[in-house]
């Protein structure tokens, strides 16, 4: 078993579906941050078997389309002296802006550098997100 | 904010109706439409090569009077010095009335139109959308069949890579009633989310194999080519491509009053023997693709004739 601390400040998104946590850390462009990072990986978990856990150790604003994006099952405590003083709701973003890139060739993002990268949610059940252009679904 | 057709969905059903009533009397009356573009201009933008659609729309143009200017090839144009589709756009906007534009690129009509200050009509965007196609098929359909309500329509070939094929499908079921007959070898079925849409909006369809079992049932016969390099081996497709081969032998079984429809270029899946049957539609499809291109340009630039 590893431990790592609690945070006096900062935030903590728990819940990350075990695999997800880089993939987190690598959308929210954590790397630019100068602050202690922890991401926990296979983390035991009662509801989920395993999962991933970031912590973060200053209060910062999340892009919370991006953490949707992973997963809606995510959940963001904010921590202010030790203790949870915030719990924040996720959704499936209805948009994502710059995010993830269209992988189509035939898509005019992929002469166009300058094109903003935007994926709207589909309609219906399934959670797939289709590149605002060519409409070709996002598949990971 | 002009008003664009990107994808055939943009206009309604109604509206659609309108559009196929214009379209039909400036068939019926082309001497009251002869004038009604003076002074415009119309902008082809094509980036990739074109036969049918730029000459139908420059056609189109003409007919109501009015001018034509662009170019055919993206060599010719400044994209070939790297200029972005909303810069040309923002430059067509300032020289001509409305555009048409054809582009490799699937999203291509789509970034342009958010800059184009004038109606832009996608005129193919790679294998993404070609509105003006389904409506010359909508067209075609409603003026030599009447309704589309309840009508058993065959679409028959390469369903897979076919963008014509898909966009008529996604048209066709905002009309009740109508059946779908999918006939492609198994490597050229149509994508799963285009039957998984039929079954979510409870629309009848089957997929068959044979052209020959299919045709006696069908009202409408949306032929398109099977192309030999979409086969993984030779052999497969010497197996299969006389399947999907139209002659007047298959035509003997099919009803009386089908029709017989093809986006063009034909190559060899309809056989020419088949042309001077009555029920062959696709050349008088081409015209209905330019008189309702005429509908299109008059309804964008919002000219009513009295």
């Amino acid at each position: 078993m590893l431990n790592i601390s609690g945070l006096d400040n900062g935030v903590v998104l728990d819940h990350i579906p075990a695999g997800k946590g880089m993939d987190l850390y690598k959308y929210l462009k954590l790397d630019e941050l100068d602050c202690q990072i922890a991401i926990i990986k296979n983390a035991d978990s009662a509801k989920m078997g395993k999962k991933d856990i970031i912590k973060i150790s200053t209060d910062i604003e999340l892009d919370l389309d991006v953490v949707g994006f992973i997963s809606h099952h995510i959940s963001i405590n904010v921590i202010k002296d030790g203790k949870i003083v915030e719990k924040k709701t996720i959704e499936h973003p209805k948009k994502l802006v710059n995010v993830i890139k269209c992988k189509n060739p035939r898509c005019i993002t992929s002469i166009e550098q300058e094109l903003p990268n935007i994926f709207t949610l589909s309609e219906g059940s399934g959670k797939t997100y289709r590149c605002l252009y060519c409409e070709e679904k996002y598949e990971g | 904010m002009p008003r664009h057709l990107l994808n055939p969905m943009d206009f309604s059903v109604e509206e659609l109706y309108k559009l196929m009533d214009l379209a039909g009397d400036i068939e019926r009356n082309p001497d009251k439409y002869a004038h009604a573009c003076d002074r415009k201009i119309l902008a082809t933008c094509f980036y990739e090569p074109s036969t049918r659609t730029r000459l139908s729309f420059e056609a189109a143009m003409y007919r109501l009077g009015g001018h034509v200017l662009g170019f055919s090839s993206a060599n010719s144009s400044s994209a070939a010095k790297g200029e972005s589709v909303s810069d040309t756009l923002r430059m067509i906007s300032c020289y001509a009335d409305i555009c048409a534009m054809r582009h490799p690129k699937e999203g291509a009509a789509f970034v342009g139109a958010q800059k184009a200050s004038i109606p832009l009509i996608n005129a193919g965007d790679g294998g993404h959308q070609h509105p003006t196609q389904t409506l010359t098929d909508l067209l075609t359909i409603h003026s030599l069949h009447g309704a589309f309500e309840g009508l058993t329509v065959g679409l028959c070939g390469d369903l897979k890579f076919g963008r014509t094929v898909h966009s008529l499908i996604n048209a066709l079921t905002r009309y009740e009633g109508v059946k779908f007959v999918l006939i492609s070898p198994p490597e050229l079925k149509v994508p799963s989310y285009i039957t998984e849409m039929l079954e979510q909006k409870g629309y009848e369809y089957k997929e068959v194999i044979s052209l020959d079992e299919a045709i006696p049932e069908l009202d409408i016969l949306y032929m398109t080519r099977v192309q030999k390099e979409r086969f993984f081996n030779e052999e497969d497709y010497v197996r299969m491509k006389d399947f999907y081969i139209l002659d007047k032998e298959k035509m003997s079984h099919a009803k009386p009053d089908m029709l017989v429809l093809h986006p063009l270029p034909r190559v060899n899946e309809i056989s020419v023997e088949v042309d001077d049957d009555p029920r062959a539609a696709y050349f008088q499809q081409a015209q209905y693709g330019m008189y309702i291109r005429m509908a299109l340009i008059l309804t964008l630039l919002g000219i009513e004739v009295e």
